[in-house]
């Protein structure tokens, strides 16, 4: 039986124990409408025997989907010949797959095999089995679990607080999701960084000066054993940021500034949505940009001014972030701007300051913590900005601090590492996990301590 | 210090007010360039991008009489279906077009005739003749495709513009060019609205390449990410805001969706690939693991949205329906969530927004493969409509900077309608208690 056959029967089945407890509920309350004797209203009656039909069946299908793949496949090896049985680790997934591939009905070119057939088929018979048992069992489950909600149907039972207390279950694991989340992260990219550092050293991949990580195809092969020196990546990574930083964060105070103490509440209005609008714009359109319209533009520029400027250079890529991080900024400047006192201001216009004299004595000092916070968010931004620097800075690996030169990132690197198909033991595609657990670790440090500056600074003035 | 005279005191207070002044107008200049220079980088960016990309709205199309000739098509007579559909049709426009320029005689000077028509206009005599049988033997006018240099040469654009300049940079011969012009004169070339670009797949060839693969793609990611993320989100934000108490565990939560909400999109693309692939066993390039990536990445705005939401409801709602008797769940439930349902959906679709524009974390679970068949459910391998842009930005034919920039142009327009619904959610449904 279908898994969507499956749900719908449940679904019914469902609707069946809802109504049908409701309508028992009513009449051992005294009738419908009249519910006087019962604890809860008869629909969480209905609600909790609708429940108790559903959920066993959903817990069950559950584990049996994990599992039963496992015992299938453990069954399937089992059945092979001894001389597919006895392959090595590797070779048995191959043959595995072939066979999966096979049993889906697709041709596979080894798999004219008259095992692999036979194989197939008993996969298939197996799978089928086990549908056919997990539909029937499900089935039993639900009338099993409708039975016993119907057994407890009783005047006094508190239908209204299981079924809360259940949904409150639930809400509890909705927000789990969130650490669950972190978890998944922590864990899988440390541990398939673990992997890489096994066969590359610590200390080579964190201080080691040349990146290159092609590896050798042949055993023989000479020169191109890898290098998995991160430094490059850093420098590269820390120079782009720096670009956009010195390019967004000035920009964004004055937007911000200007905005919130200068421009009148007409012009405000029309201003902020629209400076805003850049921060709507996905990143890909502004790597487009990059490439397309800014690098070209330097390169016009350095050549007038007889510099050599690499058609992908830092500067290019470094620009067109710092503009995308502008509303960033300022959004967040603007935050922190509002949230100085008013008072503050007055007593400083009281002793006859300007405005420029207020804000940067007064208003920028006060809010000199929120905005250091802002920066910090700005900087995590741009170190784990990805498409902007995929489709405008370089590949190669030079370690430089001048910004007309082509650099490559930490970004650059993962994603050049793991598009494509690639097998999943060798170096080269375990460091794409060793970067990005870099990354992961290094943007969460800047984040934990911008959030509890700006948290801090908020505190100060609430 | 001797005393100041009057005179002297205001003459100092005097430069000493011009220098403030100046300053004050200086650091206004400079707030005011700043938001110009804001304003500037958004108009340079629009002005770029429909620059470039309105072209692409129209094609170039040649009209051929073609002869559907029995004796290319099917030699044999057997009128099989097979037989037809995969005959030679290619043959048939270069038939058609030598009888229209029959000065094109050595190989050379043909192979250039022949490739003014885009390779798919062979697929287009296809799709007629097997919709029409009877065609066969026949001769119609038809309307084909022009290649992508044609299209760049008629439209104006790219360095064919002025016959003769530069040998290299110029794509087309000038006998080409010559053809071209006699096509135009003869009526026989014109440019119409662009069907293919949103009705087809992508292709190698940018005349055949659309978006309408992608856009499906992005729909069904978009789908089951608000399937999976609105209430997962809206329930972890009742949780958190209404009935968790202060303990260690809702602060590490509420620390962690903080932090995840600024964690870099492709951080969520490694653990995609490295959990939802390769632990799961779920297929490449599939919209659903998207969905899914797509899911955990949005969670953190729709939970953040959301319990700003509820708490804006004021707690008089709250201690008026316990009053009357209402269990906490009910009061949730039945008064609080109805009252900030309206902030919630708007940080929903602000969250769609984001999502749908994000490439980064689909690069990394495969979504970047060529894929020409539109996808058709979230388990078929597809692409994603910033993805597809991605992927026409690093392809070398000129034809594509042009479908790029469009493509652009669709995907902003999704994302300001988006926009635009989520502002008139808060305004229709804003609340001020």
């Amino acid at each position: 039986m279908r898994l969507t056959t499956l749900a719908l029967i449940l679904t019914a089945m469902a609707l069946a124990a809802f109504y049908l407890g409701r309508s028992r509920a009513a009449a051992i309350g005294g009738g419908p409408g009249k519910a006087r004797l019962l604890h809860s209203l008869p629909k969480y009656y209905g609600y909790y025997t609708a429940m108790w039909c559903v959920l066993p069946g959903l817990v069950l299908l559950l584990a049996w989907t994990a599992l039963s793949d496992t015992v299938i496949t453990g069954r399937v090896i089992e059945a092979l010949p001894d001389s597919l049985r006895n392959q090595p680790e590797a070779q048995l997934g191959l043959t595995l797959n072939d066979i999966r591939n096979l049993a889906a009905g697709q041709m596979v070119d080894e798999a004219r095999r008259p095992e692999f057939a036979v194989a197939a088929d008993l996969y298939n018979n197996l799978r089928t089995a086990s549908q056919r048992l997990l539909s029937g069992l499900i089935i039993a489950v639900s009338f099993l679990g409708f039975a016993l909600a119907w057994w407890r149907l009783q005047p006094k039972f508190r239908a209204r607080n299981h079924v809360e207390l259940a949904i409150k279950a639930a809400l509890i694991a909705a927000s789990l999701v969130a650490i669950l989340t972190t978890l998944g992260i922590l864990l899988s990219v440390t541990f398939e960084a673990i992997r890489f550092f096994r066969q590359v050293p610590f200390d080579d991949f964190l201080f080691g000066l040349t990146w290159s990580p092609q590896m050798a195809i042949r055993a023989d092969q000479v020169g191109s054993s890898g290098a998995f020196g991160a430094v490059p990546l850093f420098v590269g990574t820390l120079l782009i940021s720096a670009i956009a930083l010195i390019v967004a964060v000035p920009i964004g105070l004055m937007i911000a500034i200007y905005l919130s103490e200068y421009a009148r509440p007409a012009v405000r209005r029309v201003l902020k949505p629209l400076l805003e609008v850049l921060a709507g714009i996905p990143t890909v359109v502004y790597g487009y940009f990059a490439a397309l319209t800014m690098a070209p533009v330097i390169r016009q520029w350095g050549d007038s001014l007889g510099l050599d400027v690499a058609s992908e250079s830092a500067l290019g890529a470094g620009l067109v972030m710092g503009i995308m991080i502008i509303p960033f900024v300022s959004s967040l400047s603007d935050d922190v701007i509002n949230a100085v006192p008013q008072a503050m201001r007055d007593g400083s216009y009281a002793l006859g300051a300007t405005r420029s004299e207020t804000i940067k004595r007064v208003i920028l000092r006060a809010a000199l913590p929120g905005i250091v916070g802002g920066v910090l968010l700005a900087a995590s931004r741009a170190i784990g900005e990805t498409m902007i620097v995929v489709m405008a800075a370089g590949l190669s690996a030079n370690l430089t601090a001048n910004p007309l030169e082509s650099v490559t990132t930490v970004t650059v690197q993962i994603v050049t590492l793991l598009v494509g198909d690639q097998e999943f033991d060798s170096p080269k595609t375990l460091a794409a996990f060793a970067l990005g657990l870099v990354l992961f670790v290094v943007t969460l440090i800047l984040n934990i301590i911008a959030l509890q500056v700006v948290r801090r600074y908020r505190e100060q003035y609430d | 210090m001797a005393m100041l005279t009057p005179a002297e005191t205001r003459r100092r207070v005097d430069a000493s007010l011009r220098r403030r002044y100046r300053s004050e107008w200086l650091f206004r200049l400079y707030g005011l360039v700043s938001v110009l220079l804001g304003v500037g980088f958004l108009l340079v960016l629009f002005a770029t991008i429909i620059g470039n990309g309105y072209g692409a709205f129209r094609q170039v199309f040649i009209q051929l009489e073609v002869q559907f000739d029995p004796a290319v098509l099917d030699p044999e007579g057997t009128r099989q279906q097979d037989t037809l559909a995969s005959a030679d049709y290619s043959q048939l426009v270069k038939t058609s077009l030598r009888t229209l320029f029959p000065d094109a005689e050595d190989r050379t000077s043909r192979r250039e005739l022949n490739a003014l028509v885009s390779s798919g206009g062979a697929f287009n005599l296809q799709k007629m003749l097997l919709a029409d049988p009877t065609l066969l033997g026949q001769t119609r006018d038809v309307w084909l495709p022009a290649d992508d240099e044609v299209n760049v040469f008629v439209k104006g654009r790219g360095p064919a513009a002025g016959a003769g300049s530069g040998d290299e940079a110029q794509r087309l011969s000038d006998r080409q060019i010559a053809w071209i012009q006699t096509l135009e004169s003869s009526g026989k070339l014109e440019q119409r609205f662009n069907t293919i670009f949103f009705t087809a797949g992508d292709s190698r060839e940018p005349e055949l390449a659309g978006i309408w693969g992608a856009t499906k793609g992005s729909f069904f990611m978009l789908f089951v990410t608000l399937f999976l993320a609105f209430p997962l989100g809206v329930a972890a934000a009742i949780y958190l805001e209404e009935f968790a108490s202060r303990n260690w565990l809702v602060d590490v939560i509420e620390v962690n969706i903080n932090n995840l909400a600024a964690v870099p999109s492709i951080v969520f693309g490694l653990l995609g690939l490295a959990v939802f692939i390769n632990f799961f066993g779920m297929p490449r390039s599939a919209p659903l693991v998207g969905g899914l990536v797509l899911t955990l990445m949005t969670l953190p705005v729709i939970i953040i949205a959301s319990r700003a939401a509820i708490k804006s409801v004021p707690p008089s709602v709250r201690e008026a329906a316990l009053g009357v008797g209402a269990s906490p769940m009910q009061m949730v439930f039945h008064h609080v969530l109805p009252l900030a349902l309206p902030g919630m959906m708007t940080g929903a679709i602000i969250g769609m927004a984001r999502a749908l524009g994000e490439s980064a974390p689909l690069l990394m679970i495969g979504m970047v493969a060529f894929v020409v068949e539109p996808p058709g459910g979230p388990m078929s391998p597809s692409t994603a409509l910033p993805v597809q842009i991605y992927l026409w930005a690093d392809s070398p034919e000129r034809a594509f900077v042009e479908r790029t920039s469009a493509a652009i142009m669709v995907l902003l327009a999704f994302l300001l309608v988006m926009n635009a619904a989520a502002v008139w959610l808060r305004s229709r449904f804003e609340r001020r208690w």
